[in-house]
Order: structure tokens, then C-alpha cells, then sequence
């Protein structure tokens, strides 16, 4: 077999649980000549603030950054769909030369007058970082003008990995955040959902439960989002923080700034919902909130079980590989296999800290790799090697396992399926089962039964 | 929402892709080869994330991986990490450098850190690397891919005795075109390197282990031997004016170039099938002009479905024109004819055409969609032809879109869809006469099954 080697400098960032001491190396830049799967700076910011639907989101740079984010996460909204456009200065030669902080002002100008929105994010991407445009002063001036908030966000390229990009997004919401007006007419019983970006709808099926709990939502950031939500978001009793890799910035902010107390939770799996709203149920001690969540949990868990058990007959003992951005993600997902107990044999993330690792290493059992930044080279290698029957990822793995003949199952930001929440976890399983059970695996030639 | 003021610094829905991106698909149609960004990690995500879900197989596109740090000492140390790290990993037989806007900025002199890497190197096997400057802030995604070719075929083309083989620059057309011109050369008896083949690489079966790269693509060898071969074909009427490969190759190696419009539509394929029984000395073989005749003949079926419908054409300059020239040819008006780019071309040569034919069209160029959104409005166009990025003007309007060229990202099969040739624009013309037969079907209370 043309075995794939495993770069020395990389070794410190697989392991493989029960074989040896565990010591994750991570959250450090990739590896020069990697085919890393991770993204970069403004990746991190344009996809956390990427759902704010009413807000113009400008992309100060050449025309790339701008044409590759174009309606590319399956983000919904419920009004307006500014979000789903692309802006872009479209920076030329000369603007390089001479600086682009004039066609900055023009275009934000233009784009403000032409669709009003209630707030501009302007992203700086590699080259303003080095051609020195002061894009602060640009979005102060236009602010005055224009009378919306006009929010640099730094998020050139270059300045660190992917979290630093949710760093500078966060950054972002958070001079958003306390500048809308402060209600006396808000409940004791209220949220703000943090780190749900809506896909396929999803920040709705969530807020459709708190509803049910009795629970109030001022906010969703940014899943649906909306300018005037998130400015007074401070009003919020409770952070409810989901993707904590992203949002965690802005929930530390708000807690330091106004006193709001946070949770992390995941809605993925029947396990981490049902966790997430009795914990939110738990938080405000409220009697009525706790029997309705109670309620609420068990005739969804009723409802859904019967469909989830078929699936479950036909899916048991397969085997899993995961790999996705943030690990609490795959805390989640190794969980939602258990439940349909399938074996999770590979399990990885881009932006796993090390604490998330031993926590992967705790939940997955013995020869389970573990890996931190991998390349399409090394996943290939390990799911060849556990003899995974589906993939957990994103795009960019999609036809890596095709190509070996592995099933997959979309988890990333493009995908058009919700899997959040109680009818989640069914579409996942329908998912999984409908890419498993496949009858064309039967052709490919690692599948065939010689 | 307003939709009348027109933008001017700003561009809203691009029409447009950057010059990295033309460069790495190049890259991946020679064998052996991996492209190399030299930039932000983000450039080769992003770019690798754009042509997966187009070709749907996996595309790696190394990368340098700027931080902070080397923003500020500049990429070479990088550079030569990135390349060692990606020898030892895939032991490429090529590797293809392309620059981005972050380090053409900050001034890394690549071909002389190239140079450097080679001095160092202890290695007895090394790649051959070749570099182009592709920075974002200038043309665009198919500046990148006609510059690799250039850079290519000016690195590795050598002298040699003569050979009766013909080389083929296609452009950026689709795996399907790419195997039907070598079809074409097969059958007129021509030995023929196509640079870049990306008709296995892109466009392959499953596997029993990883393809560390994917098998297929022309070889450095063929590449080479594009210095003694007996004749050029470069497509593309963007082409005119710039130095391309092909004229390269006939400045320094004496190569005669014919030029040449993508062969799309009768007209056009009958002057590249001309152009084929010059340089073989053949005539053209009787499948093609059986071929040809089947494709009159539908022409003829189709023509009152077709007589004076309106169409939008856009995407890249050299497409537009082909696909303009061959609606044209079948009695449609290309009302508007839109490109990203702005080079004059298609303002050059598209007019002309058209009053050719008596017919008033407008050419736009450096135009971004939401652009071709508002030039619709009052068009009562028939339907847009185009890649997959115009979906959302055609959903608002109301028309079908027929999906061709680069990209398509909303359905399966588009390195599968076939252009060229009488093949190719037979493909074309049964799928627009069967999408004005659909729609006039579809909107119909009467519900027609004769038509």
C-alpha cells in the first residue's frame, strides 16, 4: 500500500487513545505546506457575523475574499436577506499603490444608500493589513454620516488562525451590544441565544422550544440576527452559548460588561438538547419553566424515538470518522453516535484547544485517533485505516471519502438540513443511515467483496 | 429596497473570480503536480472549496500559510519550509507556485527564494517548480490561468527535433471538452499535448487508497516537447494582444500559433475542423461530418422555437463570445452579453457580429451581477445561459437558466458537460430548444403532449 508518512513536526497532534501518554499539541498556526483544512482570519469573522441579515457586510480588499463567501453558508433568515449578497471593494492595482481608503468611503457610501441597512460591517482582509488603509476612521466618518453603526472588523488574513477571526467578530458585536436602550418591559425569564447560525432554519427550532419553556428571547446572535436585537441584547438575564469556539468572546464581554451570567451548551443529539433547555430551565428556578421543559422534552423524545430506533437497528456497530471545526461540536456527535450506537473511530477538529482533546480522549474509547488540524493526506490515511463507513465534515471531505468509498454526512455551514434539536438528531440519523446503506457503495473497488 | 443607483466603487455579487484560483486549476491538469498558494491559509481553502463543489473531487492546493511574522520578514522562510514539507508529504513531480496579493504586496521576490531553494537542498530527487504572478488586484481568474500556461510552457518548453504533433491551449473549458478534443486529434490522426489536461485529474473514479495526486495530466515531458512541435492551437479571442503561450512558443521556438475562437456553434467548429485537415493533410472524418449534418439538421427542427428568443450570456470573456456567436447562428439575440473582466475584448468583437446579423445587442464588460440584475429588468429575455452564479437574477425573473461553463455549484455533472465541437454544441442545442419547448409547455393551460 502506498503508505501516506505523517510529517514529524505533525505527530504531536495525532494520537491514538490507550497507545500512548496523551499530549495534545494544538491551537497553533498550521504547518507551512500543509493542505490544512482550516481557514484563515477573515474566514472566522465572516462566518460568525455572516447571518446578521439586515446589516451590509463589506469585504475591503481584492475581489476573492469577497467572491468565495458569496451565499455560501445555508444561513436563513426570516426578513431581510442582506446577508446573502457579496460586497466587495474590488481593490485594483492602484488603489494598492495609493491606498484604497477613498473607494472604501465611496463604496460604503453607495451600498448604504442603495440598501439601507441598519448597520455595515466592513472586513479588512490581507492586503489592508499592509497597505495601512486606516479603515477605523472610514467607518467612523460614514457612521456620523450615515447614522448606523459602521463596525471595522480586523480580520486580515494573515493575523492568526480562525479563532482569532471569531475573536475580531465578537470584537465587532460587541461594541453592537448596550448600544440599543434598556427595557423595563423584559421578563426575569429572558436569553439571548448565542452561536446558532441558523442553518436550515435551526435557530428557529430552538427559540420554538424556549417559547414552549416559557423562556424569552431577546436575542439570536447571529442566527437570524438582527441590529437592533443584538444592541440590546444586554438586557438578556442569560448567555445560552453554543459553538463556544466562536462565541465565547462576546459572552466573556457581556458578562464582564453587564453582569450576564453565561452557559455553554450544544443542541446537537437528543442528550446535549435535552441538557441544554433543562439547564436554561434549571438557571431561572422557575417552577413553571421546569415542568414545561419537562414536558416539552419528553413528548419530543416520544415522538421522535420510534423513527430514530429503525435507524438505529440498521446502523448499529458502523463505524465513524468526524472532523470538524470546533471540538464541542464532536462532543456532541460522538454522543449522538453513541445513541445510535455506532463507533466513533476518528474524531478531529481545526480548532480544538487542550482541553477539548482530553475530553475527546475521556468520551471515545481505546484506538480512537485523535487529531488536531489534520490534511486531507492524514484523514484519508486514518479512515482507510479504521475502516470508517461514513465521514463527519465538511465539503472539503466530502470527496475524500467518496472517492474510498466511505459514506458521508455534511455538518458544516453549507448544508441545507437542519440538525439541531430533537428533529435534528432525526435528520441526522436519516442522514447517516441514507449515505450508509447506500447501494452504490458496491461498485466502488474498496468495497467490493472479492 | 432601492435598486437604481448604480455602484461605482463598490461591486455587489461578482462576475469575476481571483487570478490564484485561474493559476491552481492549471496547476492541477500536469501530471504529478501540486499547486502551490503562496499567501494566507485562506486563499487555498477558499480556492479548493470553490472547485470541489464545482468539480466535486478533491482538489489540494498547498499553502504557505502567512502569520503575522512573515507578513513582516517576508515568506521566504515559509516558501522554502512549504516546499520541503510538501516534497516529503507528496512527493510531487512539479510543483506549480502562485503568488497572491499578500505577497506580491510585501515584495517576495519568488523566483529568487526558488532559486535559493534549489542551492540549498540536499535532496538528489528535487520537483521542477515553476512560478506565476498572480495577484488578486489585477484581471482576473482567467489572467491566472492563461499566465500559468505561459509560465508553465516558458519554463519547461525545450528545443528539440521536430515533431509532427500539434499543442493545444484550450482555456478554461470543462474535463468533457478536454477528452473530446483529444478524441477529435485521435481520429484526424494528430499526436496532440493539451496543456492543462485536467480531463483524469478533475474528473476521475474512486480509489482504492488516496491519490496523494490525482493520476492523469500532461507531463513535464510533453510540456517540453511543445518547443519542437509542428504547430499550436491556442482558443480564445481574449487572447489578441497579449503575450499567451502560444505566442511564446512562436516568438522563441518558431512555432507556428493559429488562433482561434472556443469552437462553439457551426461556424466556429468549422474553422477549427478546417484548421485540423491543414495541418493533417486529411479530410475531416465522416463522423464528424455526419456529425455536422445531424447537427444542421436539428438546427433546421429547432428554428421556430427559436427564431428572435432573447438571451442573457455572461461569465468569462472567451465563453460569452463563443456561446453569443453560436445563439447568433441558431436565430437567438444575445440582448446582453455580460463579463467580469475588462479587457475590451468581447466589446471588440461581439458588435461586430451582431451587426453581422442586424441585430442591436448590449456588451458590457467589468460588470458585476447585480449589474446584469438591473440590465434585465426591462429585457423580457427568454432565458440566461451561463454558469451557476446568475441562478438567483433568473429565479427573480422568472427564466430558465441554461448552466455551462465555470462555475456551477447547484447541480452534479459540470466537468461532465460538453461544449465543444458539433458534440458539444448539438449537447447546447438541444438543451435550449428543450428549455423554450418546457417553458412554453410549462406555462400553457392546455398542457400540450405534442409539441
Amino acid at each position: 500500500m502506498n503508505k501516506i508518512a505523517i510529517l514529524e513536526e505533525r505527530k504531536k497532534q495525532i494520537y491514538y487513545k490507550g497507545e500512548e501518554s496523551f499530549d495534545m499539541r494544538c491551537e497553533r498556526g498550521s504547518l507551512a505546506g500543509s493542505v490544512s483544512q482550516r481557514a484563515c482570519v477573515f474566514c472566522g469573522s465572516r462566518v460568525v457575523l455572516y447571518p446578521i441579515a439586515d446589516a451590509l457586510h463589506l469585504v475591503h480588499g481584492p475581489i476573492g475574499c469577497a467572491a468565495y463567501t458569496w451565499d455560501i453558508r445555508g444561513a436563513l433568515s426570516s426578513g431581510p436577506e442582506l446577508h446573502r449578497l457579496s460586497f466587495s471593494t474590488d481593490l485594483q492595482e492602484k488603489n494598492i499603490i495609493f491606498g484604497g481608503e477613498k473607494k472604501l468611503y465611496k463604496a460604503l457610501c453607495e451600498l448604504i444608500d442603495k440598501h439601507q441597512p441598519r448597520a455595515a460591517f466592513v472586513y479588512a482582509t490581507c492586503i489592508v493589513g499592509i497597505i495601512g488603509d486606516d479603515m477605523d476612521s472610514v467607518c467612523r466618518r460614514v457612521s456620523e454620516e450615515k447614522r448606523i453603526p459602521v463596525l471595522s472588523v480586523h480580520s486580515e488574513g494573515f493575523k492568526g488562525t480562525k479563532k482569532d477571526g471569531y475573536r475580531a467578530a465578537c470584537d465587532a458585536l460587541a461594541r453592537l451590544v448596550g448600544t440599543g436602550p434598556r427595557t423595563n418591559n423584559i421578563g426575569q425569564c429572558s436569553i439571548n441565544i448565542l452561536g446558532d447560525f441558523n442553518i436550515a432554519g435551526e435557530t428557529w427550532m430552538i427559540k420554538e422550544y424556549y417559547r414552549r419553556m416559557g423562556v424569552e428571547v431577546i436575542s439570536t446572535i447571529t442566527g437570524d440576527g438582527r441590529i437592533a436585537d443584538i444592541q440590546r441584547a444586554h438586557n438578556a438575564k442569560l448567555n445560552v452559548v453554543q459553538c463556544s469556539g466562536s462565541m465565547m468572546p462576546l459572552a466573556k464581554t457581556m458578562k464582564e460588561r453587564y453582569g450576564i451570567p453565561f452557559i455553554r451548551v450544544s443542541y446537537f443529539g437528543i442528550e446535549d438538547t435535552a441538557e441544554a433547555l433543562y439547564e436554561v430551565a434549571r438557571f431561572f428556578k422557575n417552577k413553571k419553566i421546569l415542568r414545561q421543559t419537562d414536558e416539552l422534552v419528553k413528548s419530543e423524545v416520544r415522538r421522535i424515538i420510534p423513527d430514530l430506533d429503525q435507524y438505529k437497528r440498521k446502523l448499529k456497530e458502523k463505524k465513524a470518522a468526524i472532523y470538524v471545526g470546533g471540538a464541542f461540536k464532536a462532543f456532541s456527535l460522538i454522543k449522538a453516535l453513541d445513541y445510535l450506537e455506532m463507533k466513533t473511530v476518528v474524531v478531529g477538529s481545526q480548532t480544538g484547544n487542550k482541553d477539548d482533546y482530553k475530553r475527546l480522549k475521556e468520551m471515545c474509547p481505546n484506538g480512537t485517533i485523535i487529531v488536531d488540524d489534520a490534511n486531507p493526506l492524514e484523514l484519508s490515511r486514518f479512515i482507510l485505516e479504521k475502516d470508517a463507513d461514513i465521514f463527519i465534515g465538511g465539503v472539503k471531505e466530502r470527496y475524500l471519502a467518496y472517492k474510498l468509498g466511505i459514506g458521508y454526512c455534511d455538518h458544516n455551514h453549507q448544508r441545507k438540513l437542519a440538525l439541531a434539536g430533537f428533529d435534528g438528531m432525526l435528520n441526522f440519523a436519516r442522514e447517516v443511515y441514507s449515505s450508509v446503506m447506500s447501494p452504490v457503495w458496491q461498485f466502488c473497488p474498496r468495497r467490493k467483496k472479492v | 429596497m432601492k435598486t437604481r443607483e448604480k455602484l461605482d466603487a463598490a461591486t455587489q455579487n461578482p462576475c469575476k473570480l481571483c487570478a490564484p484560483l485561474g493559476a491552481s486549476i492549471v496547476f492541477r491538469g500536469i501530471r504529478g503536480a501540486l499547486p502551490f498558494l503562496h499567501g494566507s491559509q485562506g486563499c487555498s481553502t477558499y480556492i479548493r472549496r470553490y472547485l470541489i463543489n464545482h468539480f466535486r473531487e478533491p482538489v489540494d492546493i498547498a499553502s504557505s500559510n502567512f502569520s503575522e511574522e512573515t507578513t513582516i520578514f517576508g515568506g521566504k522562510q515559509n516558501l522554502l519550509d512549504g516546499l520541503k514539507n510538501i516534497c516529503r508529504q507528496y512527493q510531487p513531480e512539479i510543483i506549480g507556485v502562485a503568488s497572491t496579493c499578500l505577497s506580491e504586496t510585501i515584495g517576495d521576490d519568488v523566483p529568487m527564494i526558488l532559486r535559493e531553494f534549489f542551492l540549498k537542498s540536499t535532496s538528489e530527487i528535487l520537483p521542477k517548480i515553476v512560478s506565476v504572478s498572480t495577484p488578486s488586484y489585477s484581471g482576473t481568474h482567467m489572467d491566472g490561468f492563461h499566465n500559468a500556461v505561459l509560465s508553465v510552457v516558458s519554463a519547461i518548453a525545450a528545443r528539440g527535433n521536430k515533431l509532427r504533433q500539434i499543442g493545444i491551449f484550450p482555456g478554461l473549458v470543462s474535463s468533457a471538452d478536454i477528452r473530446y478534443l483529444k478524441e477529435v486529434m485521435g481520429d484526424f490522426g494528430l499526436d496532440h499535448v493539451i496543456l492543462p489536461d485536467y480531463s483524469e485529474t478533475l474528473d476521475g473514479g474512486p480509489w482504492t487508497e488516496y491519490q496523494k495526486i490525482q493520476q492523469g495530466g500532461t507531463s513535464v515531458g510533453q510540456i517540453a516537447s511543445l518547443g519542437h512541435s509542428s504547430g499550436i492551437i491556442e482558443f480564445g479571442d481574449s487572447l489578441k494582444m497579449k503575450e499567451t503561450a502560444g505566442t511564446f512558443l512562436e516568438k522563441h521556438f518558431s512555432v507556428p500559433r493559429f488562433a482561434s475562437g472556443l469552437p462553439i456553434g457551426i461556424k466556429l467548429t468549422d474553422l477549427f475542423f478546417k484548421l485540423l485537415e491543414k495541418m493533417s493533410g486529411r479530410e475531416i472524418p465522416s463522423k464528424y461530418r455526419l456529425a455536422r449534418s445531424r447537427l444542421v439538421d436539428s438546427y433546421v427542427d429547432g428554428h421556430k422555437h427559436l427564431f428572435e428568443k432573447k438571451a442573457v450570456v455572461y461569465g468569462d470573456e472567451d465563453i460569452v463570445i463563443a456561446v453569443a456567436s453560436f445563439l447568433f447562428e441558431i436565430g437567438v439575440v444575445p440582448v446582453l452579453c455580460a463579463t467580469g473582466a475588462r479587457t475590451g475584448t468581447i466589446k471588440r468583437v461581439l458588435p461586430e457580429i451582431a451587426s453581422a446579423y442586424d441585430k442591436k445587442i448590449t456588451v458590457c464588460e467589468g460588470i458585476d451581477f447585480e449589474q446584469i440584475y438591473e440590465k434585465t429588468e426591462n429585457l423580457d429575455a427568454d432565458f440566461m445561459i451561463g454558469n451557476s452564479k446568475g441562478y438567483y437574477i433568473a429565479r427573480k425573473r422568472g427564466i430558465p437558466l441554461i448552466r455551462i461553463g465555470f462555475p456551477i455549484h447547484d447541480r452534479i455533472g459540470a466537468q461532465r458537460i460538453l461544449h465543444l465541437g458539433y458534440r458539444g454544441t448539438q449537447q447546447l442545442f438541444d438543451r435550449i430548444v428543450n428549455t423554450v419547448i418546457e417553458k412554453r409547455q410549462e406555462a400553457s393551460s392546455v398542457g400540450y403532449s405534442y409539441i
